[in-house]
């Protein structure tokens, strides 16, 4: 079942239209195929203008889509031979972040991304995606991990915020991400970051201080969700979409900002309309960002990486 | 009940202010509600005389209360884009910007400075809370990025005391970039092992806590300060529960291992001066105020044998 968000309501007829008549071209009749032809320019053109001018709200929409790919998915198309690794070694297992070894490429390579679930089920399982302080704290295991062996580290960013609950905070929820980040910037092997769905601010940047920061062309990053801003500063949600604007929480906006290096494209109507192409995207962008990178020091690539935060804001800006 | 506010109630409201600070002579406790001669809370450096209530202190009297001879050298920061998003929100942030600015007479949440406790120098940042609530945004960020500089180039421990509300939302991500920036200005202070002391005041939260602030030598905090990464009204209406009696207060991180100690305010000077003492000790150059290990009779010793 395709999940349409509201402002897909005209995409949404055509393509039941267009199905319906699939379904009856079974037999014979030119006329709908002709028709069907038709129609399916009509859909490609309605998709173009939709999704050629998003407003930031509707790219938060699209970017928490129940069905763009999630970091499992990644996974499954882009890694080889991968083996899931578990546990913080101190308290518990957080399947919110979850990450392993594998093949990338014909490289082997650490992976680890924030996980949201596909159905309900795995929703709660993987805590819709918002990690604990054991998440990161995995995380921290496994980059370090990736440094000892010389493992390139390729992160996938998906979350709406970490886990605001009383044990993530009696656990230490904020030494986690602070020093989830801090091994970011520690460890001397390439770090390619992807935001591919929701960059949740500090629950996100936990994980995405990277050599190259990508980000999918509908996703978003953002210090705060446009509902929490708006019911801050607006005294009110309803004012999400204009949070959501002034916030400049789109890959085009971050790009503008030199927050990230690079916005991949996504096939057109958004990632969850073809997930294969997306992902084959992401897994170039990857390999690309990897080459790049292929053969530094370790000291060049920390100074590099530090260098490149720190440079952040201080140029370009008006 | 119009007529009665309008007549009345003015007129027991004057009353009440005449008798309950009559020429700002007095304080009120926020906790107690007791009050307290203001010639003593000053004195006590702004801690109830009461009930032991920490009270939010501008940077100014902590940096006179902390440096020797109340005496010390501010920094000037590097200046940072204002407004970078050209953020509205019901209001321009640019403007709510210049009216922190003109109301504190500071640029923005954080000063700098350095010279010496107890005769060993250090370099001390401190949030002001009352600029925007301590937010951290680009100038923040800058600015710890500087202290960090400055240490390092003195060769000085670093100590920052947060009192912060988190991430400065109106610039947007560039303000979630400070916590990996400040982070990495930290991280480059322990490569040089140099001491960072994190003090946390009341209240430190959000990305401030997650990011340089949890990340110190030595943790210490003042009593009774709100400490955590998520609000607590966040928390209640995301687990629909009451959070427990002292939850994300110094104590209870103290009893959870996030904090080494909760210390008062009144000892916070020489806490701060003994640890960086005990840190800086082994530093060649160092130690003019503790012996040197070579002068340590029996260090000579060992290296005799």
């Amino acid at each position: 079942m395709q999940h349409y968000l509201d402002f897909e309501r005209p995409i949404a007829e055509l393509e039941s239209k267009i199905k319906e008549l699939r379904q009856l071209s079974d037999g014979d009749g030119v006329n709908i195929v002709e028709e069907i032809t038709r129609l399916q320019a009509k859909l490609d053109r309605l998709l173009q203008q939709t999704y050629g001018k998003l407003t930031p709200w509707q790219k938060t929409q699209v970017a928490r889509h129940a069905q763009r790919p999630h970091t499992s998915h990644y996974i499954a198309s882009l890694i080889e031979d991968f083996v899931p690794l578990a546990g913080d070694r101190l308290y518990g297992e957080d399947q919110a972040i979850i990450g392993g070894l594998g093949r990338f490429r014909g490289r082997s390579v650490v992976v680890i991304g924030h996980e949201k679930g596909a159905d309900t089920e795995e929703r709660v399982r993987h805590n819709f995606g918002m990690a604990r302080p054991e998440g990161y704290r995995k995380a921290v295991r496994l980059m370090e991990m990736a440094d000892r062996f010389g493992l390139p580290v390729i992160t996938l960013v998906d979350t709406s915020g970490a886990y605001p609950g009383i044990g993530a905070e009696e656990r230490g929820q904020a030494e986690a991400i602070a020093r989830s980040i801090e091994t970011c910037l520690t460890i001397g092997v390439p770090v390619i970051c992807v935001v591919i769905g929701e960059g949740g601010s500090g629950g996100a940047i936990a994980i995405a201080v990277g050599d190259r920061v990508l980000m999918l062309e509908h996703a978003v990053y953002s210090v705060i969700s446009p509902e929490g801003c708006a019911s801050i500063l607006w005294r009110s949600g309803d004012q999400a979409p204009e949070a959501a604007e002034a916030l400049k929480l789109t890959a085009g906006d971050l790009a503008q900002l030199r927050v990230i290096d690079e916005v991949i494209v996504e096939p057109m109507g958004g990632a969850h309309r073809d997930p294969a192409e997306t992902m084959r995207r992401v897994g170039d962008a990857v390999a690309r960002g990897l080459q790049a990178l292929a053969g530094t020091a370790p000291a060049a690539l920390r100074t590099a990486r530090r260098e490149k935060f720190m440079e952040m804001g201080r140029k370009g800006l008006g | 009940m119009s007529w009665l506010t309008d007549l009345a109630l003015p007129k027991i409201r004057d009353l009440v202010r005449k008798t309950e600070t009559p020429d700002n002579l007095w304080d009120k406790c926020p906790s107690c509600e007791q009050m307290i001669f203001h010639r003593d809370l000053e004195a006590a450096m702004y801690v109830c005389t009461h009930c032991g209530f920490h009270m939010r202190i501008s940077p100014k009297m902590r940096f006179k209360a902390l440096f020797d001879e109340g005496e010390y050298t501010t920094i000037e920061l590097p200046r940072v884009a204002a407004d970078p998003l050209r953020f509205r929100d019901r209001k321009r942030y640019s403007e709510r910007l210049k009216e922190a600015q003109a109301k504190s007479g500071e640029k923005d949440a954080m000063i700098v400075a350095h010279g010496t406790i107890e005769g060993q120098g250090a370099v001390v940042a401190i949030f002001n809370f009352e600029f925007m609530g301590g937010s951290m945004g680009m100038a923040v960020g800058e600015a710890i990025v500087a202290a960090a500089q400055l240490a390092r180039l003195q060769e000085r421990p670093l100590i920052i005391f947060s009192a912060s509300g988190g991430a400065r939302m109106q610039e947007g991500i560039l303000s979630l970039m400070q916590m990996a920036r400040t982070t990495a200005a930290i991280t480059e202070l322990r490569e040089a092992r140099l001491p960072f002391l994190s003090v946390l005041t009341n209240p430190t939260t959000g990305g401030v806590t997650a990011s340089f602030a949890m990340l110190g030598d030595v943790q210490i905090a003042e009593p009774g300060a709100m400490i955590g990464f998520a609000g607590a009204r966040v928390i209640e209406e995301t687990i629909r529960e009451k959070l427990p009696e002292g939850f994300q207060r110094a104590e209870y991180l103290l009893d959870h291992g996030m904090l080494d100690m909760v210390v008062a305010r009144s000892d916070l000077r020489h806490r701060i001066a003994l640890v960086m003492r005990h840190l800086m000790d082994a530093r060649p150059g160092e130690g003019d105020t503790l012996p040197q290990p070579a002068n340590d009779p029996q260090a000579s010793a060992k290296q005799a044998r």
